[in-house]
């Protein structure tokens, strides 16, 4: 939107109905005529944002626009303010879902790598838009504002046709002059003021709304009164939702987001299945639990060799002694066996085992009925936060300098099942005091989480050195230069041990234990 | 920023008419352009709809008093901006003489609208001042119309020794013969000969025809109302080889 252009919008049925121009043709003061502002055009609009609405959440529009053959994006504020707008040159076609990195470099690239980061752009709306032109003249006939009437259909995400836009964008210097001519055009029947930007209209003629966070594993509403069975039977379906959401964006591999996002909503859910297993119906859970078990170890491989090759380019960065260049084979063999994980991950997701596990989980979900009152989702909660909270406490005190490592990773594991059992339970705390009760904990699960994702990357690291070396895929000045990767892990796996007494301290520190076992007083208050 | 200024002693020649639609067909192929319409005269300023009056004067704008932004009004045509004139701009000469630096006082304005625009058109009233020099002096290229005549050759000649007096900045100078009349001998024998040898002459030949003065019942170039016109023809070859001089690349 320019500068002082102002918006309306041509309701349905009302007055001057298709006849717009018609009507806004007819309105005329002693200074003020409407004239004809040229041939109608047509566009093909797409409206492009990633999977969890990035862009939006952050007031960005990023819409593509054919017009004539040309292809140009442009990304809008959240006044309609164009923050930057490029031509896409016929050889740089970009074909959606992208990463923003297929962009030419330029402004737009630079503004939207930030806010996008490692999630792809796909379409979020497409419509056609007709757009007709008046042209508001002063007595000299000259050119004061432009009145743009935006017809648009929309086919996607679904096919509806939206309420008639219209734009009216004043001549430089005849911002007064333009002023006169909205308040004539407020008065044609059926034409009020209205802010609703395209992608909203879009959308809303779809009959959706932007910015809902699909395939988000989140917390749902509960009330603290429910029966346990029904919130978790409700929970459950919930996160569900949020795994099959995932599916199509991880078969596609259109970013890395949706498998680490599936992946979280399995990981919440085998939790519940183990920690509130006595709140299901009898034998829900061990029939389950090795199906989610199987549907985990699917998605490891592959995620495992997503994360290193994000953090490929820091790591090589990082490198003292080695070049880049000395690396690139790694790369190569991780891209390669990337490929690989991937094909099994896919034939996983696409096997009769994985539809028959969501079919059935969600069939025996529906089929959950409270048989008693009690015990209610506050009780449960209260219990088994207590409960899991207890447990990362005692964990936490076993653990002196001489401890193995794998007591840290015990702890680490006990400290993430208090987390999610926080989080799941979300609604039924106030979100300022969950915030505040978990912020050591979350630090200390950084901190836990440094110490062992560095231990695992370093025995990866080792066992793709051995097989590289098997399948004479990589050369000495290679293997040195992985060598100097495992010694960076080793030195942060250091640190973060170094670091940990304190932010145990931290969390087993008489305020942070009693922010968290506030939380599991829910039912008493 | 590339600065074109329309230039000549005299009256009459086609300075505005040149002006106005080399700024429209600069503004046709992509760039963003600016036309000051420095003439108290304020034909540019008519022929674009555009009532003559700045807010404040002349003096305002010369004194920086005034933004030049606030001055700036859009024309009915995409990309192109016009400063309008004002009767006030017949005393542009006194309202110089008390500026700081006069004959670069221009150049020093235009220079915060370098974010703004790509082209600036400079349409200059026919005279020898103090604000003729402060345009050369801002200019990168001098568009000169010239009757084709054997004195008006003489005038381009004192023109180009007068720039080339000049310490740092010198604008180019590209002439052209304007009104040319074909029914007179003398126009076409001086057209095709005198340019001989000359790198200063374009090409391009702007024809005395009734369709340019035309331009004041269209009130809008004649490159956008009668566009299949030799005059209009004329006008684009010229706008091409002075955007080539001045070393624009295409939009």
């Amino acid at each position: 939107m320019l500068t002082g252009s102002r918006e309306f919008v041509l309701h349905d049925g009302a007055g001057a109905g298709p006849d717009v121009l018609h009507a806004v043709a007819g309105t005329v003061s002693d200074s003020i005529a409407w004239a004809n502002g040229g041939p109608v055009t047509t566009r093909r609009r797409t409206w492009l944002d990633t999977f969890d609405w990035r862009l939006y959440r952050a007031g960005l529009t990023l819409e593509q626009v054919t017009a004539r053959g040309r292809v140009e994006l442009t990304l809008t504020g959240r006044d309609g303010e164009v923050l930057a707008s490029e031509p896409l040159p016929a050889d740089r076609k970009v074909s959606w879902p992208s990463l923003v990195a297929a962009l030419p470099p330029g402004p737009l690239r630079e503004l939207l790598e930030p806010v996008a980061g490692i999630r792809a752009l796909s379409p979020v709306a497409r419509a056609g838009s007709r757009v007709a032109e008046l042209r508001a003249v002063n007595d000299d006939a000259k050119t004061i504002a432009r009145l743009a009437v935006d017809r648009m259909s929309v086919t996607f995400p679904a096919r509806g046709v939206a309420p008639a836009r219209l734009t009216l964008s004043p001549v430089r210097g005849y911002q007064s002059q333009a002023d006169k001519a909205a308040r004539l055009l407020a008065g044609v029947p059926g034409v009020s003021a209205g802010r609703a930007s395209a992608l909203d209209t879009a959308l809303a003629a779809a009959g959706c709304r932007p910015g809902e966070l699909a395939g988000k594993a989140a917390a749902i509403s509960l009330s603290p009164a429910m029966p346990a069975a029904t919130a978790m039977a409700a929970t459950l379906t919930a996160l569900l939702d949020s795994l099959e959401a995932n599916v199509p964006g991880t078969v596609r591999d259109i970013d890395t987001e949706f498998l680490h996002d599936l992946r979280i909503a399995v990981r919440w859910t085998r939790s519940a299945l183990k920690l509130c297993r006595s709140a299901l119906p009898d034998g829900l859970a061990a029939r389950f639990e090795p199906e989610f078990r199987w549907l985990g170890d699917l998605t490891t491989p592959t995620r495992d060799l997503d994360v290193y090759l994000l953090g490929f380019d820091g790591m090589a960065a990082a490198l003292i002694g080695a070049t880049e260049l000395e690396l690139a084979p790694f790369r190569a063999y991780l891209l390669k066996s990337r490929a690989g994980a991937y094909r099994q991950l896919t034939r996983g997701l696409r096997s009769a085992r994985f539809v028959r596990l969501t079919a059935d989980w969600r069939a025996a979900l529906a089929g959950v009925r409270a048989a008693r009152k009690r015990p209610t989702v506050a009780q449960l909660a209260d219990a088994r936060i207590a409960a899991a909270h207890r447990k990362a406490l005692r964990a936490g005190q076993l653990i002196t300098p001489s401890s193995p490592a794998q007591s840290l990773h015990d702890l680490r594991k006990r400290c993430k099942e208090l987390r999610y059992l926080v989080e799941m339970f979300g609604s039924l705390h106030d979100p300022a005091q969950r915030w505040q009760a978990v912020r050591e904990l979350k630090a200390l699960q950084d901190t836990l989480g440094e110490f062992q994702d560095a231990e695992v990357q370093r025995d990866e690291i080792r066992a793709f050195a051995g097989q590289m070396l098997a399948d004479r895929s990589a050369p000495a000045e290679t293997l040195l230069a992985m060598g100097e990767i495992a010694a960076g892990l080793a030195i942060r796996q250091r640190d973060a041990r170094a670091r940990f007494d304190g932010r145990f301290a931290d969390f087993a520190s008489p305020a942070s234990q009693a922010r968290l076992s506030e939380l599991a007083r829910t039912s008493a208050s | 920023m590339k600065i074109f200024a329309t230039y000549n002693i005299k009256g009459g020649v086609g300075k505005t008419a040149t002006a106005v639609n080399l700024s429209y067909l600069a503004a046709m192929d992509g760039y963003r352009v600016l036309l000051w319409d420095l003439d108290p005269q304020g034909a540019a300023s008519y022929l674009f709809r555009i009532k003559p009056r700045v807010k404040g004067g002349g003096k305002a704008l010369i004194q920086g008093r005034r933004s030049m932004d606030d001055a700036i009004k859009g024309t009915d045509f995409s990309g192109l901006d016009l400063i309008p004139a004002d009767f006030t701009y017949r005393n542009l000469d006194l309202m110089l003489d008390s500026a700081k630096q006069p004959a670069r006082r221009l150049a020093g304005l235009l220079a915060p609208l370098r974010k703004d625009y790509d082209v600036v058109f400079l349409d200059c009233p026919p005279s020898i001042s103090l604000l003729s020099e402060s345009v050369l002096h801002a200019a990168d290229l001098l568009l000169v119309p010239l009757i084709p005549t054997t004195l008006s050759v003489r005038t381009l000649d004192q023109l180009t020794d007068f720039v080339s007096g000049f310490n740092g900045h010198k604008p180019d100078i590209l002439a052209f013969f304007s009104m040319l009349d074909r029914r007179k001998r003398l126009h076409k024998q001086i057209a095709a000969e005198l340019p001989a040898g000359r790198t200063d002459f374009a090409g391009a030949v702007i024809p005395a025809v009734s369709v340019i003065e035309q331009m004041s019942l269209h009130r809008a170039p004649v490159t956008a109302f009668a566009t299949r016109s030799q005059a209009a023809a004329q006008y684009r070859d010229l706008w091409q080889e002075a955007r080539d001089r001045a070393g624009l690349t295409a939009e």
